[in-house]
């Protein structure tokens, strides 16, 4: 709760304030999340990470407008996100994300040309540098049923990208993949982190992917989710080294101490 | 556990090896021979069958002799080329075909308005569930009496009978088609600013294709065979019946080689559509996108 009113400006981009999220299954009302605030700034590779059923999918969805918060508010910019929409775009763990009916090509256009930020032929030029920009230039227009898993996520990035939203939100993009295109994914997505310097904020349940990939990790308790802490995480980021080490295993021990408190309660 | 302790795996050497170029190891790829190319054709085997089975048909017939009952494929053959010739059946099959197209468009046209409809409100999805419930069994030729009465002998009746035998399927099919679509596709739609009418025919009936072909399908058999019984219980009014009306006719005057010529006619019509106009629009939808094998 320490950046609760925070005031916008200051490359504060999205705040959010004391967000309870709840959700409904057949039989129960779920809380997700319980007061969860925090604030990203422009440029920041922020992570929300914890174990499952900390919620910290549903807060994605909630800063991507699919659900309403029951207490607090989201904002983006200082204005209160209360639906869906292009300004923020998702890049979404399964595979199916993309239109099957569309090519690589098609799809990376698609939402450029539906939202009407950019006019045919611009959206087909942008698609075209997007596509180059991670790497699958000669896939253009191949359907997506003809790609691995790991160039469906890539275009699912170009496509988000070159929408150039305010943010980007990823919900565990590289969760389905495998451990080598995994590590080989997050190296890229700093890559172009590099070159353009978009604002993301991505949910993961990997220690690891976290230190490597972001620069500010928010971590969450389970059931329902709380921000345990906010961590600085920018040094860490060429693997190996000893202040990875360190940081993972506090992080680590953050989380683990939570499930012996636990036990202990049972 | 005592095993462990005593069983070891020994030490073995590590070892480093260059692969060779693929150069070196010959043949990676090699084209299928001709006669591997010509089986995977999908055509070339069902000719093959339509081949086999007409081999038989004649096999059966010729040593029976008796065509009364049961004219050989050639006399078969024979009588559809006379026919279609004196311009007979090329113009009842075209009576039978204008109002199947009728009652078609018709019928897909209501099934689009009752799936939009039921994807847009609960109240919807119940009464497209319990229409479909009702009608869905019922066979549309029992609706035939009532049509005449309602309608009189003509091509309405048969309008409203296709339109009960289209609608019912085609609207499962969709409505099912549409709820089977992922989560994940619905929300990228929804992320991208797409609702109402713009998400349904941009996300919805695309990612729903597969279902709706198939109920488009279903929906043409059934419309076809309706089309055929209704016509063998009257004919058309206008005087120039359908094909169906043609296959009764020729019952009663006891030309059967001529009405084995309007069954095959039948079958073939049936088929043509089949394999020509449905497997296209799969080839270049449905096979192109990956959605179905």
């Amino acid at each position: 709760m320490k950046t609760a009113g925070t005031t916008p400006g200051n490359g504060v981009l999205l705040e959010v304030d004391g967000v309870t999220l709840q959700y409904k299954t057949k039989q129960h009302l779920v809380t997700a999340t319980y007061r969860v605030g925090f604030s990203v700034h422009r440029g920041d590779r922020y992570i929300v990470l914890g174990p499952s059923g900390c919620g910290k999918s549903t807060l994605l969805k909630g800063v991507a407008g699919f659900l309403k918060p029951v207490e607090g508010s989201i904002r983006l910019n200082g204005k209160t996100i209360d639906k869906p929409g292009p300004d923020r775009m998702m890049v979404f763990q399964e595979f199916d994300q993309l239109l099957p009916w569309k090519t690589v090509k098609q799809n990376v256009m698609f939402p450029m040309v539906t939202s009407g930020k950019f006019p045919a032929r611009e959206a087909g030029d942008r698609a075209l540098a997007a596509i180059d920009k991670v790497g699958l230039s000669k896939f253009t227009d191949i359907y997506p049923h003809m790609l691995s898993g790991g160039m469906k996520q890539r275009v699912a990035i170009a496509r988000a990208m070159a929408m150039e939203p305010d943010i980007l939100l990823m919900d565990e993009p590289f969760a389905a993949l495998d451990a080598l295109t995994r590590r080989k994914m997050q190296e890229e997505l700093l890559q172009l982190w590099e070159d353009i310097r978009f604002t993301v904020l991505f949910v993961t349940h990997s220690i690891e992917e976290a230190i490597i990939v972001g620069n500010r990790i928010l971590v969450l308790s389970p059931h329902p989710g709380q921000v345990k802490a906010e961590l600085d995480a920018d040094d860490h980021s060429l693997a190996g080294g000893a202040g990875f080490a360190a940081l993972q295993t506090r992080i680590h021990d953050m989380l683990f101490a939570e499930r012996v408190e636990e036990e202990k309660v049972q | 556990m005592t095993q462990s302790d005593t069983i070891l795996p020994p030490a073995r050497p590590e070892f480093v090896r260059d692969t060779l170029d693929a150069s070196n190891i010959g043949e990676i790829i090699r084209p299928l021979s001709v006669w591997e190319r010509i089986s995977n054709i999908t055509g070339v085997r069902r000719v093959f069958i339509l081949v086999v089975l007409a081999l038989i048909w004649q096999a059966y017939a010729v040593p029976l002799d008796n065509p009364l009952i049961f004219p050989t494929f050639t006399e078969t053959v024979q009588a559809l080329w006379t026919v279609t010739a004196s311009g007979e059946l090329p113009a009842r099959v075209l009576a039978s075909v204008k109002v199947l197209l009728m009652g078609y468009a018709a019928g897909v046209f209501l099934a689009a308005v009752l799936t939009t409809f039921a994807v847009s409100t609960r109240i919807g999805t119940d009464f497209l569930s319990t229409l479909t419930a009702m009608f869905n069994p019922l066979p549309a030729i029992a609706l035939l009496p009532l049509a005449l009465l309602w309608f009189g002998l003509g091509n309405p009746s048969l309008i409203f009978v296709l339109i009960h035998s289209v609608l019912w399927p085609v609207s499962l099919n969709t409505h099912s088609g549409f709820l089977s679509v992922s989560d994940t596709l619905r929300m990228a739609g929804n992320n991208y600013g797409l609702t109402g009418i713009r998400f349904v025919t941009r996300i919805l009936i695309p990612a729903a294709f597969p279902s709706i072909l198939t109920g488009l399908k279903i929906g043409w058999a059934f419309a076809w065979r309706t089309l055929i019984a209704a016509e063998l219980v009257f004919g058309v009014s206008s005087g120039s019946g359908g094909l169906g009306w043609f296959i009764f006719e020729n019952r009663n005057q006891l030309e059967v080689a001529n009405v084995f010529a309007g069954l095959v006619t039948v079958i073939i019509i049936g088929l043509l559509v089949e394999s020509v106009i449905f497997r296209t629009i799969e080839i270049h939808t449905v096979r192109k996108w990956g959605m179905q094998r």
